[in-house]
């Protein structure tokens, strides 16, 4: 049977479906109702609706993933649900509702419903891209949400900054897809198949072709652009540092949990037999000496390249690099334990991010983006600095918050997946430089507990909304750090 | 009922954060910590000798085989009433502090919630979760109300305070990421040695992991906990942080955090990994084994810090590198294995923390809030004698207990601990001795030129300087210390009767059966 013309009933995929349907739908009003009804209003006004009926879809479609079922798949893998990725579609879900939450007060742009639209629309993108064990279907997910995510990134019109981000991270975005292609065409040649399972099944001879580390290394070249970890890592400052606020926030949180999901899945569903081994002394060739390569790197040069650090979000870009190198020891393990540990590392650290750059958005209108100029922000705004410290302390791993129990649990993970502790070296690396990240998040909270005011700023106003989603995401933060198994439970680990 | 102790410290923070007015936040304060202190000496009254008190045990984190276990025997006991103890002293000695008072009080309640959780932790990854819990607050103690010698150029001063802050704070989470190391290796070596992964102590204390295995995880997680307890070559963060901290955090950090470095040194390195302690079977440089390194570096610290001590013209780092030198004796007792040297290391972890306190609490308060300097040739003209005598009488006695005067806390234990080394390294037990001498050279030169210095020539001969009197409070806070070293000093049972049938416990049998001699 040809793999490309599998048959499939239409009915039953609009069945599977529904959550992604209306959340196109909520998009598709979104946007005519902002060309038509709203034209003449306020901007507050559309921000308002848009916000609202964008929020209104993303519930919905939550509640539509409630009741599907959580077993059902299409032939050819082209959608698989499993109890998995159920969770994965809700934190999605739940994550751009935060986002929407926090640009009620953006000001970048007056082109609401195009901007609410591509959220919502890249959000559909990721709800297919993590239900898909199709190699086609992975790369048209791929690219609709790389697009989406160009023009967020570009969306402020009047900033020479974002547009040169949204350049260079289109122009690094294609290299990279290409890479990816160039992989996925290698398997399926090797493989005869598009659908991970059979690829894993095809490749599990007893030799290799060597064209197979070829096809794996542009797989980990293209993948490791979307996750930013180093050396591919280039765009990932300036995109941070260029992008409107909330944009950068939902780069850096749910495009993170899906390419995160579906590079597991194609490493560890298809590239199963060609796993190798990265232990001292027992290396033997696979994707995991690679990524343990790209992780060790990712780690060291993200966490000391923050340390210069002075903006910002170039520190939080630099910080997600390292942050990458600590996800990608999960998909390291390769264990149904390391797959969960992933999960819960990218879940809870998506929670932290999009409350960080949330603090950011509400501090872009005073002009906030260097570290010093948070100095006596304890005193001007003390619910907004508590929050940022939380979500930083979480980012460096600090108990009782969700980032301690996502490191601990990861690392665990991915040392039991050798035996005899192959890869103690890597996890020993992975502390140290978890050390060092505590400077540069000290260094930001120093300037804004410490550091006395400059002068007699005015306390800092923000709004009710975003000050709301801040809490709920702080909450969040402090609750699954307290009581993780709240979303270990869903992860499939008894 | 125990575990108020933690719970009230964690309600009490956010009270004193929310509180009213600077007095109620200090008052709210006030009795977090004597509700703390009574209900550690109500549970030490209560208890029975060897038993292990469960507090808490309930699944935490199922999936990990992690459980909310709090549990108390003598040694913990003995650190909590430690913990009761300074804790409330260091509220009463930092009642001045005028500048953001909620929120120091709520820095320091946290702090001290996060150290009676470790004393409590039956289960490592709980015990870590407090042990870190401890770090970010002492951080921003030392960071906001920090002191700093008056010379230091007006620009600097903030900054050199969050240097030692900043110091404080990646030593601490330095040692404590070589800790979390090790923490995950025990992990995944329970899984696959009894089949179930688990961090309870007690259940950990009972596999018998392989010896090679112990033999990398003991100096790791050992190293971890010591650089907290201020081993050399690790101790640099200890002065500098001692030096540049508000009085109360001195006083906690010298009195209390330092004991949860060696706590972490017996609890965790050697009652799981004895075997770490055996004999290498081949020789270094002379080291035959990870005990011989341990001990040399106590010993070292124990001369260097006291002979650092000797030459500083800074009254607080004199105490500063005084602690690091009664800390090696807390190290060397560790290392003799015999139950008399344990027994006194953690004595003298309780000794050293009331004395520590004491000493800090006279330095930083008394003399330094009021006399506005700390270098030891501008305050010897003062004659402190005349102008405070309290704090002078407070010194003297606080000095005697710290060279091991008998009748004191400071003599039991650094007696039982020479004893133990005399028994197993015996030379060392005379390095311990000239580190004692030493000792009394620098307490007697700081006692001597801060407070019966030489009138200075050109000082008008009548009139001393005038200084505000010395306040209730501190009043209160140092009687506390003083009552708490003399009476372990006069009937050290008190706390023995504690320690001793605790080591004798099923927990230490590995440390008994392996190099115990």
């Amino acid at each position: 049977m040809n793999p490309l013309t599998a048959s499939v009933s239409y009915s039953e995929l609009l069945r599977l479906t529904w959550p992604e349907i209306a959340l196109t739908l909520a998009g598709i009003l979104v946007l005519a109702l902002d060309l038509t009804v709203l034209r003449r209003t306020t901007l507050a006004a559309r921000l308002r609706a848009g916000v609202g009926i964008a929020c209104a879809g993303c519930i919905a479609a939550i509640f539509l993933l409630g009741y599907s079922d959580p077993f059902a798949s299409l032939p050819a893998g082209m959608f698989v649900m499993t109890p998995l990725t159920h969770v994965v579609q809700t934190a999605l879900l739940a994550l751009a509702i935060f986002t929407l939450l926090l640009s009620f007060s953006i000001r970048f742009t007056s082109h609401v419903g195009e901007y609410c639209a591509l959220l919502l629309f890249a959000t559909v993108a990721m709800m297919f891209l993590v239900a898909t064990q199709n190699l086609l279907l992975i790369f048209v997910a791929l690219e609709f949400l790389s697009l989406s995510l160009y023009i967020l990134t570009g969306f402020d019109k009047h900033s020479r900054q974002s547009a040169e981000a949204a350049l260079k991270y289109f122009l690094f975005g294609a290299m990279s897809a290409g890479f990816l292609l160039f992989g996925m065409s290698l398997l399926y040649g090797l493989s005869g198949s598009i659908e991970l399972p059979k690829i894993a099944a095809a490749l599990s001879g007893p030799s290799q072709d060597p064209l197979l580390w070829v096809a794996i290394v542009m797989v980990a070249v293209g993948f490791g652009f979307k996750i930013a970890a180093a050396p591919f890592h280039l765009w990932a400052p300036d995109a941070y540092q260029g992008a409107p606020t909330v944009s950068a926030g939902f780069l850096a949180s749910s495009s993170k949990v899906a390419s995160f999901f579906i590079f597991a899945q194609v490493v560890v569903l298809g590239l199963s037999p060609a796993a190798g081994g990265g232990a001292f002394r027992a290396w033997a060739p696979g994707w995991v000496p690679t990524l343990i390569l790209i992780a060790a790197l990712s780690m060291v040069v993200g966490n000391l390249a923050a340390l210069a650090q002075t903006s910002l979000r170039r520190l939080l870009a630099y910080s997600a690099i390292g942050h990458a190198g600590y996800m990608l020891l999960g998909i390291i393990a390769h264990s149904p334990r390391g797959l969960s540990a992933l999960l819960y590392y990218v879940i809870t650290y998506a929670l932290a991010v999009v409350g960080a750059f949330g603090i950011l958005g509400a501090l872009e209108s005073e002009g906030i983006d260097r570290i010093a100029d948070l100095a006596g922000l304890s005193r001007r705004a003390p619910g907004l600095a508590l929050c940022l410290l939380i979500f930083l302390l979480s980012l460096a791993g600090i108990p009782p918050l969700s980032g301690f129990f996502a490191k601990f649990y990861i690392f665990s993970a991915a040392l039991a997946s050798e035996p005899h502790f192959g890869l103690l070296w890597l996890i020993l690396l992975a502390v140290a430089m978890s050390a060092v990240s505590l400077y540069y998040y000290l260094r930001v909270l120093k300037a804004a507990y410490v550091a006395p005011a400059p002068k007699d700023l005015p306390k800092l106003r923000t709004a009710a909304a975003t000050r709301l989603t801040l809490w709920v995401l702080a909450a969040l933060v402090v609750l699954l750090g307290c009581a993780p198994s709240l979303l270990l439970n869903s992860l499939g680990i008894r | 009922m125990l575990a108020w102790t933690i719970y009230v410290s964690f309600l009490g923070a956010f009270a004193a954060r929310m509180a009213p007015s600077k007095l109620a936040a200090r008052i709210l304060a006030l009795l977090t910590a004597l509700a703390g202190l009574a209900l550690s000496l109500t549970a030490l009254v209560q208890w029975q000798p060897g038993n292990l008190v469960t507090v808490a045990d309930v699944s935490w984190i199922p999936q990990l085989g992690i459980s909310y276990h709090l549990a108390a025997d003598g040694i913990s006991l003995t650190l909590l009433l430690l913990t009761g103890i300074a804790a409330t002293a260091g509220i009463l000695f930092s009642w001045n502090i005028n500048q953001r008072t909620q929120e120091f009080f709520a820095f320091y309640l946290v702090l001290i919630g996060g150290v009676y959780g470790v004393f409590l932790s039956f289960d490592l990854f709980l015990l870590f979760v407090f042990y870190e819990i401890a770090i970010i607050p002492k951080y921003f103690l030392i960071a906001i109300w920090g002191s700093v010698p008056r010379d230091a150029a007006p620009g600097q001063q903030g900054s050199q305070r969050e240097y030692a802050a900043m110091k404080l704070a990646l030593y601490s989470f330095g040692g404590s990421a070589l800790v979390l190391a090790g923490m995950v290796a025990a992990w995944v070596l329970s899984g696959s040695v009894t089949g179930t992964h688990t961090l309870d102590l007690q259940t950990l204390a009972g596999i018998a992991f392989p010896a090679h295995f112990q033999m990398w995880a003991f100096p790791l997680v050992f190293l971890g906990f010591a650089v907290l307890a201020g081993m050399w070559p690790f101790h640099t963060w200890a002065p500098t942080g001692h030096a540049a901290a508000p009085t109360a955090a001195s006083m906690l950090l010298a009195g209390v955090v330092m004991k949860l470095g060696a706590y972490g040194c017996l609890r965790v390195a050697m009652m799981l990994f004895p075997a770490g302690l055996n004999a290498w079977g081949f020789h270094i440089l002379g080291f035959g084994s990870w005990r011989d390194v341990i001990a040399v570096l106590a010993l070292i610290g124990i001369v260097y810090g006291a002979s650092v001590a000797l030459v500083q013209r800074d009254f607080k780092f004199v105490i500063g590198y005084s602690s690091v030198s009664h800390m090696g004796f807390v190290l060397l007792g560790l290392m003799t294995l015999t139950r008399i040297g344990l027994d006194g290391a953690v004595l003298q972890m309780f000794s050293h923390g009331i004395i520590a306190g004491l000493l800090f609490a006279v330095v930083g308060r008394m003399v330094y809030d009021r006399a506005h300097t700390r270098q030891l040739s501008e305050l010897s003209p003062m004659r402190l004698a005349h102008v405070i005598p309290f704090a002078a009488v407070t010194f003297v006695l606080a000095a005697m207990a710290s060279i091991g005067m008998p009748g004191f806390s400071g003599f039991v234990a650094e007696f039982q601990i020479i004893v133990g080394a005399w028994r197993t390294l015996p030379w060392m037990a005379a390095v311990a001795g000239v580190g004692i001498l030493i000792g009394i050279a620098f307490t007697w030169r700081a006692l001597t030129t801060v407070f019966f210095g030489e009138r200075a020539a050109h000082a008008a001969a009548d009139h001393d300087h005038t200084l505000p009197p010395v306040t209730l409070p501190e009043k209160c806070g140092a009687i506390l210390l003083l009552a708490a070293t003399l009476v372990v000093g006069l009937y050290p049972a008190i706390l023995t009767r504690l320690i001793l049938p605790s080591l004798n416990s099923p927990l230490f049998q590995g440390l008994r059966n392996g190099a115990w001699r």
